[in-house]
Order: structure tokens, then sequence, then C-alpha cells
């Protein structure tokens, strides 16, 4: 240190040149536990997505399973981190415009009137189901020209048999050959 | 000529007692079963700790499944767990059970210990069969790479008919808990035995 602060200006510094090679150890783990961490996130916004839909979950495989290099597991730390935030704001978006449809639900029971014909399903307040709030006249034409106006609530999803009579089968030979 | 008389077989009393009883208990784990644990089952503890690991070694969890997220994804798409085999129906069991995945092998066809490591260059599985990429991390006994960890399984290395011994293994990835994987491997063990 001594030789240092005495050294005159111009005069060459030496410098040891024997070769060191980097501890990766401690990045890596700061890395998986980060990667780690964003899992569980990503996990966590996923159920709080449910029964949404048109969200993209995926990050790109690394053509596992094998040791990730550090510029990997930084790739894949930065691809999830950022599948989390998009997932987040969209999600963010859609409660926005779930929070609307549900004080619109409210608006068109206290009056019919003014949102005719307005239609909100389940999927637009982000619940699963058929269930849907349609707002139509009362009487039909009549109503119509009345401007009497309800909000019909659906009874919920069609069965799945269906009330007709049974389809019948596309190749009647086919069936009746066996 | 053909009979068209249909006769019905017979099954041995201990194992028809061991079959319904796996049987049985498979219906009894599918009821349990519903859509919403399906959903959530990537919350818990073990099923997240092998998301996470999956995803530490370059493999996409919602791509290729982790075997528990596999197997409740078919029971949401056959509706139940449909029995196959004893060994099968046993090591479903376990992995349902306790989340962790287990991996059953021929004990003849086994050298030594099993153990993880990385593929060598120009390696290939189980010895002779298809080549592995370097640096892939493969499961191997003292010779050879005998299945690709969660992946595929070197041909002869996994249980077959003439199989008289098996060896039942599994992967314990961080966060989860030795109980968890003792009792799947036990699990596996009394099933196939018969005393669960």
């Amino acid at each position: 240190m001594a030789e240092v602060m005495e050294r005159r200006p111009g005069t060459p510094l030496a410098v040891s040149r024997v070769p060191v090679r980097p501890d990766e150890a401690a990045a890596r783990r700061t890395l998986r536990e980060q990667i780690a961490r964003l899992e569980g996130e990503l996990g966590a916004l996923f159920c709080s997505t449910y029964p949404r839909t048109g969200f993209d979950w995926h990050v790109p495989s690394r053509g596992g399973p094998r040791v990730l290099s550090l510029v990997e597991l930084e790739q894949l730390r930065d691809e999830l981190l950022q599948r989390l935030e998009h997932n987040r704001r969209m999600l963010s978006d859609r409660t926005y415009v779930e929070e609307l449809n549900r004080r619109r639900i409210e608006e068109m029971l206290l009056a019919p009137d003014e949102h005719k014909w307005v239609v909100i399903r389940n999927e637009d307040i982000g619940e699963r189901g058929c269930k849907s709030w349609h707002v139509r006249p009362r009487f039909g034409l009549l109503g119509m020209l009345m401007n009497w106006w309800r909000v019909r609530i659906s009874s919920g999803c069609p069965l799945a048999g269906g009330r007709g009579p049974r389809p019948r089968p596309l190749n009647p030979v086919v069936s009746q050959a066996r | 000529m053909i009979d068209s008389e249909l006769e019905e077989g017979w099954i041995a009393a201990e194992l028809a007692a061991e079959l319904h009883d796996v049987k049985s208990r498979l219906r009894k784990l599918a009821d349990r079963y519903a859509g919403g644990k399906a959903v959530t089952i990537s919350q818990q503890a073990v099923p997240w700790a092998s998301r996470v690991f999956f995803r530490q070694v370059g493999i996409d969890p919602d791509e290729h499944r982790t075997p528990v997220e596999a197997i409740a994804l078919e029971r949401m798409r056959a509706g139940g767990f449909p029995s196959r085999n004893v060994l099968d129906d046993a090591m479903l069991i376990a992995t349902v059970e306790t989340s962790v995945p287990v991996m059953a092998f021929d004990e003849d066809a086994l050298t030594g210990p099993l153990g993880l490591r990385l593929a060598g260059a120009d390696e290939r599985l189980g010895g002779d069969g298809r080549p592995l990429s370097s640096r892939q991390v493969v499961v191997a006994d003292a010779e050879r790479a005998v299945a690709v960890l969660f992946l595929d399984m070197a041909e002869g290395r996994g249980v077959h008919p003439r199989t008289e011994r098996i060896r039942v293994a599994s992967v314990q990835v961080k966060g989860v808990p030795d109980v968890s994987v003792e009792e799947a491997l036990w699990i596996v063990r009394e099933t196939l035995l018969g005393d669960a």
C-alpha cells in the first residue's frame, strides 16, 4: 500500500496475473431462489385468475433436464418476471372491467329502461357458469311500445342431454349393420 | 372355428382380494380429487417444489407436467383413476397421497445404487439406447444412465412381466420433506405386498 501511495506519476503499476475463476455458486443460488419465488407467485396468480381464460402462462423450456448456465438462469428469471407482470396487469384490467359490469348489473336492475337489450354474462364478471342478465321488454312487442322493460336472469347452463328427442345417428346404415 | 360362447375366467382368491382393494382405493382417491383441488394443486408445498425444480433444470412444467399435476389433469379428463396394473396403481396411489413421484426399475437390470449425475459426452441411454445430450441430468446406476430424469427410461430397465424383483426409487427435490418421500416409497411397497 505504501508503495502504491508513493508511486510517482507515469510509473507502471505491477499487476498480478494469477488466473482467477469467479465463483458462480452464490449467484446461481440467488437466481434459483428468485425463480422459486416467481414460480410461487405465478402459481398464486393462476389460482386468482381462475376461472378466467385468455392468460398465457407459458415460459419456454430450456431443453432440460440439465444444469442451466448462469445466463440461462437469468433469462429464465427475467421471462418469469415478465410473464408475471404481464398477467398481473391483464388481471388488473380484467377485474376493473368486471367491476364496471357488476355496477352495470345493479344499474340495470334499478333502471332497466335505460339499458335496453343489454346482456351481461357470468364470464363478464369473472365467474363460472352460464348465468346472464338480459334487459328485455315485458310482453314482447307490447312491452317495447309501452316501454316496459325488465331484467331477465337466466336459470343457468343448458342441460347436457337437452330437452328434445335424442339426435338421430349420423350414419344409420352403419348402426343397422351392427 | 370361433366359439361364440363367452366363458368367465377365474382369479385366485388372494389376487382378487388384492386387486379389489387397490381398485376401491383408487375409487376413493378419485372421489377426493375435485376440480378445485386440481386448480390449486400448484399452490401446495410439495407440488410447488416439483414445479420449481422443473423450472430450475430447464423443463417448462406447463408443457411437461410434473407427475402429480399430470395425474390431476388425467383425473379431470378421465373422471377417475382407472386401474391399469398393480404396480402402476401403487405408484399412482403413492404420488396422489404424497405428491412425490416414484419410479420403478427391474432390480436385476441394475448394477449398484441409483443416483443422479450429468450425462457424459457421447453417452447413450442404457448404454446402447438413444444418444443423450451432454450434461443432461440422468438417473444412473454404477455402470450407465438408466433414465432421463422425469422423462424416459432406458429400454429393459423398467418393470416387465418377467421381472422378479422391483426397485422403487424417488427423487427428493428441495422443499420436499423426508417423511413425504419415505411415505411414498412405503405406500408403493405396501400396496404391492397387499398390506395397505
